[in-house]
């Protein structure tokens, strides 16, 4: 008896953490497919009685009677800027993470902890010098710009990830291959690579997201749609006098699915990644 | 191939981009805003850039009550925050490790929060605490207090309580995801040993549970510590520092001191002390991971 209300109980906590967690995102998206009305309805709408598009066509331009924001820039600018960014800072990981794992050199220890501290630095203490230096050389409010500093932002971490992986490796596997014939490059592409593999798509995971989401930076840096993302295009609604909480709902949903879609993808990576990069040094 | 016969050593050339790029990127803009923070630089005249003034923006930073309200805020906020991530991560990593079915799927939700932006979150809590239309106050209202309407951000008290909550919902599932991976991991047999010895529930989490646990609660917080001044995103769009600088954090009075007031060498100079705190807070937790591994390191 007392087993069965014990496991109750547990089920009974686990769902207030899962409605708790779950509630303020599904808020969010109930309000992006509702009307404007009943937003403001008394009493409260709890479920949209008419689910609409009509806040996505606004926001998106397509409706005439309201001025759009320029969401499919900001959303292709977000695009390239996190796409270049991961992929950069992922080759550059996959170099670093070689390094640190399969060498030993001088200084190897303080290399390290500059890379991660050069990581902790806030970013928005960050942006006031890089402001200062990227509009003398004119790389406010460019894409270059803004993927050279998430760049910076994403090797640390990258290195940390992929480093753990390579380290989990045996160095038998690819000493063989070498006594075999392989070039050590051969047998990085053919041995270790592979296996490190969910590894580097963990690191680049993480790496997207933190450019996707990123915002004190490019809040600072960027100044028009030819380099606003996603994140700093949200404050587009608030510097008016009322908040459009419907357009803005809106635009959460177009911020959050692609990172959605992309971790439900790797979601069993990320975990590993999470983990075993870190423990077994 | 010939890129590792070079005459530079393979390690050297390997890690070369990555401090080419953080030394364009980090190194050399520090330096720049070192240097400025010795300056009285305000950004509307590029001419006080060379105006040199010494310790000056650091003298006054040092008698700046706002500035030590901020710094004392946040200090306090992230100690809050971290140990109230900590607490509740563990006792729902302990909750869904004691489920019998469907932990892969709670695993996978609690991955949300997770991939939401700091600025959506922020978004996100102010929207339900909203006075007008929020979710809290509709609710409130709902159950039978229907005059009821709590201006939750208005309220200093209950606006850093509603920052606090937007850090917490983002947080805590990272520490209950890294703990419970530790907890699934952990072999069973010294448990069941404890237990015929006559160990009571608390003494085996206490003495063996807790201690395997460590080098996860080190690696969770030595993750969070390299991002500890994202809730600058949630301040800056719930509250943005109101009202009357009740909720204003270190990192959004830099913001305000360098961009809305201009005054770019004293901005520099409150920067030095955020990137303090933040190395601070890293350097404590990366040495504890380092302990930790070594700890695991000897038993296996």
């Amino acid at each position: 008896m007392e087993r069965s209300w014990q496991r109750w109980l547990i089920r009974f906590g686990v769902f207030i953490v899962m409605a708790i967690i779950c509630v303020p995102g599904l808020w969010i998206v109930m309000t992006a497919f509702r009307d404007n009305v009943e937003v403001m309805a008394r009493p409260p709408v709890w479920i949209p009685e008419r689910w609409t598009l009509d806040n996505f066509r606004a926001i998106l331009g397509l409706s005439e009677n309201q001025q759009g924001i320029p969401v499919v820039r900001y959303f292709l600018n977000s695009v390239v800027i996190s796409v270049t960014s991961t992929v950069l800072a992922v080759l550059i990981g996959m170099m670093g993470g070689y390094a640190f794992a399969r060498y030993r050199f001088k200084g190897k220890n303080v290399a390290f902890l500059w890379l991660m501290l050069s990581r902790t630095v806030p970013g928005i203490s960050l942006s006031l010098p890089v402001f200062m230096i990227w509009s003398r050389v004119g790389l406010i409010d460019t894409d270059f710009g803004v993927i050279l500093v998430y760049l910076a932002l994403n090797i640390p971490f990258t290195i940390w990830l992929i480093d753990g992986f390579f380290r989990q490796i045996p160095l038998s596997l690819s000493e063989a291959a070498q006594v075999d014939g392989c070039t050590r490059w051969q047998a990085f592409w053919k041995i270790e690579f592979p296996l490190a593999k969910s590894g580097i798509a963990s690191a680049g995971i993480f790496a997207f997201l933190t450019s996707w989401n990123e915002f004190a930076l490019a809040s600072q840096l960027t100044r028009t749609t030819a380099s606003k993302t996603l994140p700093v295009g949200l404050m587009d609604f608030t510097a008016q006098f009322t908040v459009d909480w419907t357009g803005m709902c809106a635009m959460a949903v177009i911020i959050i699915v692609p990172a959605l879609i992309l971790t439900f993808i790797v979601q069993k990576h990320l975990i590993a990644g999470l983990t075993f990069g870190g423990v077994k040094g | 191939m010939r890129f590792f016969r070079s005459r530079l050593s393979p390690p050297i050339l390997l890690l070369m981009p990555a401090f080419v790029i953080i030394a364009l990127v980090v190194a050399v803009p520090l330096l720049f805003s070192l240097y400025t923070s010795f300056t009285g630089y305000r950004l509307v005249q590029p001419a006080s850039l060379w105006q040199w003034v010494g310790l000056r923006n650091y003298q006054r930073l040092l008698t700046d009550v706002d500035f030590w309200w901020a710094f004392g805020r946040t200090v306090l906020f992230l100690t809050v925050a971290l140990n109230l991530e900590l607490v509740l991560g563990l006792g729902i990593a302990l909750l869904i490790d004691k489920l019998t079915a469907g932990q892969r799927v709670i695993r996978t939700i609690m991955m949300f929060p997770m991939m939401f932006s700091p600025i959506l979150v922020g978004f996100q809590f102010k929207y339900i605490f909203n006075d007008n239309v929020g979710l809290v106050n509709n609710a409130i209202q709902s159950l039978g207090w229907e005059n009821v309407t709590i201006p939750w951000l208005v309220n200093p008290i209950t606006a850093n309580l509603a920052i606090l909550m937007a850090e917490v919902w983002m947080s805590t599932p990272i520490f209950a995801i890294l703990l419970l991976a530790g907890l699934m991991a952990m072999p069973r047999d010294p448990i069941e040993a404890a237990k015929v010895d006559g160990c009571n529930p608390w003494q085996v989490f206490r003495h063996i549970t807790l201690p395997y646990l460590m080098p996860f609660v080190y690696i969770a917080m030595a993750i969070r510590s390299l991002d500890v001044a994202r809730a600058y995103d949630m301040v800056k769009i719930m509250t943005n520092g109101g009202p009357a600088g009740r909720t204003e954090l270190l990192w959004t009075l830099i913001a305000r001191t360098g961009y809305q007031d201009a005054r770019m060498g004293m901005a520099n100079a409150m920067s030095y002390a955020s990137i303090l705190l933040s190395v601070y807070f890293t350097v404590y937790f990366f040495r504890k991971l380092a302990a930790a591994r070594r700890t695991m390191g000897g038993v296996e």
